[in-house]
């Protein structure tokens, strides 16, 4: 078998069965956006995903089991946490959904700082197992990047609006039409609904602080289905909030229930499960990246596959990662990376600062069904002005729910009276909120491949290096400050702040490395999502990410990624790429 | 805040997603503290184990602990999610309640009286509060404390418990936030 200039054994046969349209990387969040996009404007396109396969419903082992179908009732084994202390510290990882997790020895990477790299390696990848909140960026979070010199965003909300509007009509997005400036509207089902404390507490800030808004959370779960959806084979949300099962009833967003099928439904979609990219292949000659380098997960065989076009899905880390270990001639330390930045300005949102309280009132109200959103106060702070001693905002989540049985483990008594109080429910309510903060990007925060150290693929193994910093600390203060304050003029008791001691990237929300920006030099990919310097490679994922806001994330990949998309197929008929 | 008093705030939240978590770290499955040597248990231990949770949850107009399999749920439990040293504290403190039960009513705890075991837990169970509340961070659980978490955990989450003692709705369908609610009326499983 040959080798080629990297030193991997090709299959150089079959080149022509091997040349698709275009290739997709990644089959997660945004990889399912590009590979839906790109099938229906009838291109062939080969989605790569680097896990195993996992088909709607048929694939989701745990999704209609009981508690007590449990062996240790969603409880990790010693085992499981010792062999897992990074996985088992996302709160989404248990006996129901471990097995749609990265194990911390199959895939392992190098903290230089400590860094929690949840991923999920299968069709669908992330998907499953996202927390499904979903509001849109607003002007502000592309503009004030740059009046504050952190970020250089060359599109604005204008530009992404109509493909929110895009996404969010086929995702299915529940939520108020709140006509908030700080937090867009978009194409709405109908909304969740607030409790009674919920409101109470609603209704205090809105009578404290003028400029402050508590809105229902906005979520990608079906509340009343509409046509396109049911066209999906999806229905509505059955308010069970145990989503990261996957969810039978498709109520809620996931590649495997939505993106792939449909792409496949075209005839022009093919999956490729296994396939743990190697490298971008970049042709000297024609100056433009002719493939993808692939090898395979069982049986570590490289194969590589051709398309005019290359969309890098593979999840902010693993995309930077690609794109680090795909050097050429012309580009030695990475795809793109003229100016030196890639794997740089890695950024993510602090979920560290959390409040718990408790309400008196509502001993005669409960609620029914579990609700899969909370409540949200879009971002108050810089907005308008950059004013605090800190740059960034952050958003806000909270919710109150009814105490139950689980407050036995810290109550006094056994027997009956001790049973009977633990069968109903107490009197006060529990409060808790929580902190959703932007980090700014910084060249020191950034990821590397490891000189010497590889995978069992042979790839070399990232290393992160990424933290906080005083301004994380300085806005959580801030937060503890004015929810502490909030949460006391509606009337809240034992309000109680406190640092979870989260380290970065337990927040699943890394973003970065490969930004977008105005001006090559100091950045990656352009305002269409282009590699600057290698124009026929989109990055629309989380990489491409010049600043993190304070919304959740994953809208604002999909709507990046369908717009890529359109613009991609408009320079493949142009012929520019 | 104290770790104790922010274990029983986040215990409290929003259904008890995060009580899981917090009660092993606080009380095993340490991830770092070597591997569990597995315990071994004998029918004797598990009629034993029932025994006290049925005391701590009796059989009322619903099942109790025994019913929904607890005692032997327990050792599952203790098992497969503890760790070597808290499972040494376990096992010891089935000898210790049995000895405590001894001295009190010079009876052993299999042959006490159903009022004697719920004088003698209530008193073990201020015992371990008392302990748990002077304790170094480090310092292993009381082993009552293991015994009554888990045999709360084990009940409610038990189709007896969750169906019977409780209000349990596998497929809500919908949410509705403003629900009345009187004293008597059963709290919800999940």
């Amino acid at each position: 078998m040959p080798k080629d200039s990297s030193g991997v054994n090709i299959n150089t046969n079959g080149v022509q069965q091997n040349t698709f349209d275009a290739i997709v990387i990644g089959s997660g969040i945004s990889g399912g956006w590009a590979a839906k996009e790109l099938c229906e404007k009838g291109l062939k396109t080969l989605v790569l995903e680097r896990g195993r396969d996992v088909k709607h419903v048929k694939d989701y082992p745990t999704t209609t089991k009981h508690p007590w179908e449990f062996e240790h009732r969603g409880r990790l084994t010693a085992q499981q946490q010792k062999d897992n202390p990074i996985a088992a510290r996302c709160y989404a990882f248990d006996e129901a959904t471990s097995h749609f997790f990265v194990k911390d020895n199959e895939h392992p990477y190098i903290q230089e700082k400590p860094f929690d790299w949840i991923r999920g390696y299968q069709v669908g990848g992330k998907s499953l197992i996202w927390a499904r909140q979903t509001q849109r960026w607003s002007r502000f979070e592309f503009e004030n990047p740059q009046r504050d010199g952190y970020a250089d965003w060359p599109i604005g909300y204008k530009d992404l609006a109509p493909w929110y509007s895009h996404v969010e009509k086929f995702v299915g997005i529940s939520g108020n039409k709140d006509g908030l400036e700080t937090l867009p509207d978009g194409e709405f089902l109908d909304p969740w609904q607030l409790n009674p404390p919920e409101i109470k507490i609603q209704q205090a800030i809105h009578q404290h602080y003028p400029n402050r808004h508590v809105i229902q959370g906005r979520c990608a779960h079906l509340t009343s289905p509409r046509q396109i959806h049911l066209d999906q084979n999806r229905g509505q949300c059955q308010a069970r909030n145990i989503c990261y099962r996957g969810c039978p009833f498709g109520g809620y967003f996931s590649s495997n229930s939505s993106t792939l099928p449909w792409a496949a439904k075209t005839g022009n979609l093919t999956l490729r499960p296994h396939s743990v990219v190697h490298s971008v292949i970049y042709d000297e000659q024609k100056q433009k990246a002719v493939g993808v380098r692939v090898i395979d997960a069982i049986t570590k065989t490289a194969t590589e596959f051709f398309a005019r076009i290359i969309f890098v899905n593979a999840a902010c880390l693993n995309s930077n990662l690609i794109l680090l270990n795909s050097t050429s001639g012309r580009f030695p330390n990475g795809l793109g990376n003229d100016s030196g930045l890639l794997g740089k300005y890695v950024a993510f949102h602090d979920y560290r600062g959390n409040i718990s309280a408790t309400i008196d009132g509502f001993a005669d109200k409960t609620a029914f069904g579990r609700r899969p959103t909370a409540a949200m106060i879009p971002n108050f702070r810089n907005v308008h002005q950059q004013e605090m001693d800190f740059l960034g905002g952050y958003m806000m989540h909270y919710a109150a729910g009814p105490i139950g049985w689980n407050r036995g483990f810290e109550s006094a008594g056994v027997g009956v009276a001790f049973k009977d109080m633990l069968t109903q429910q107490a009197d006060e309510w529990s409060v808790y909120m929580m902190i959703q903060g932007e980090t700014i990007p910084k060249e020191k925060n950034h990821v590397r491949l490891s000189t010497d150290k590889k995978d069992e693929w042979g790839i070399p193994l990232l290393i992160t290096s990424v933290e906080y910093d005083e301004n994380d600390n300085k806005k959580m203060k801030d937060f503890w400050d004015e929810g502490v304050a909030m949460l006391e003029k509606a009337g809240c008791k034992n309000i109680q702040p406190f640092d979870n001691g989260r380290v970065p990237g337990n927040d699943i929300h890394e973003m970065g490395g490969v930004r977008m920006g105005k001006n090559p030099q100091t950045s990656l990919l352009n305002a269409n999502s282009q590699l600057h310097h290698c124009k026929n490679v989109f990055v629309t994922d989380g990489a491409g990410m010049a600043s993190v806001g304070n919304q959740n994330p994953s809208l604002t990949f999909m709507a990046l990624t369908a717009r890529a998309v359109d613009i991609a197929a408009t320079e493949m008929q142009k012929g520019n790429i | 805040m104290e770790r104790r008093d922010l274990i029983k705030q986040i215990a409290m939240l929003t259904g008890g997603a995060f009580v899981g978590a917090e009660f092993f770290l606080a009380n095993g499955c340490k991830p770092d503290s070597g591997a569990a040597a597995g315990a071994s248990f004998t029918k004797a231990n598990m009629a034993f184990l029932d025994e006290v949770a049925e005391t701590i949850i009796p059989a009322t107009n619903t099942p109790g602990a025994k019913a929904a399999g607890v005692g032997t749920w327990m050792t599952v439990m203790v098992n497969d999610c503890y760790d070597a040293k808290d499972q040494q504290v376990f096992k010891a403190g089935m000898a210790e309640l049995d000895k405590a039960c001894e001295k009190a009513y010079s009876s052993s705890f299999m042959n006490a009286t159903p009022p004697q075991r719920t004088e003698l837990l209530t008193a073990i169970d201020k015992e371990a509060r008392t302990y748990a509340d002077k304790k170094k961070p480090d310092a292993p659980a009381h082993y009552f404390t293991m015994m009554k978490q888990l045999t709360l955990l084990g009940y409610f989450t038990s189709k007896e418990g969750a169906t019977q003692a409780l209000r349990y709705e596998a497929v809500p369908g919908k949410y509705i936030g403003d629900v009345p609610y009187k004293k008597g009326d059963k709290a919800w499983a999940t």
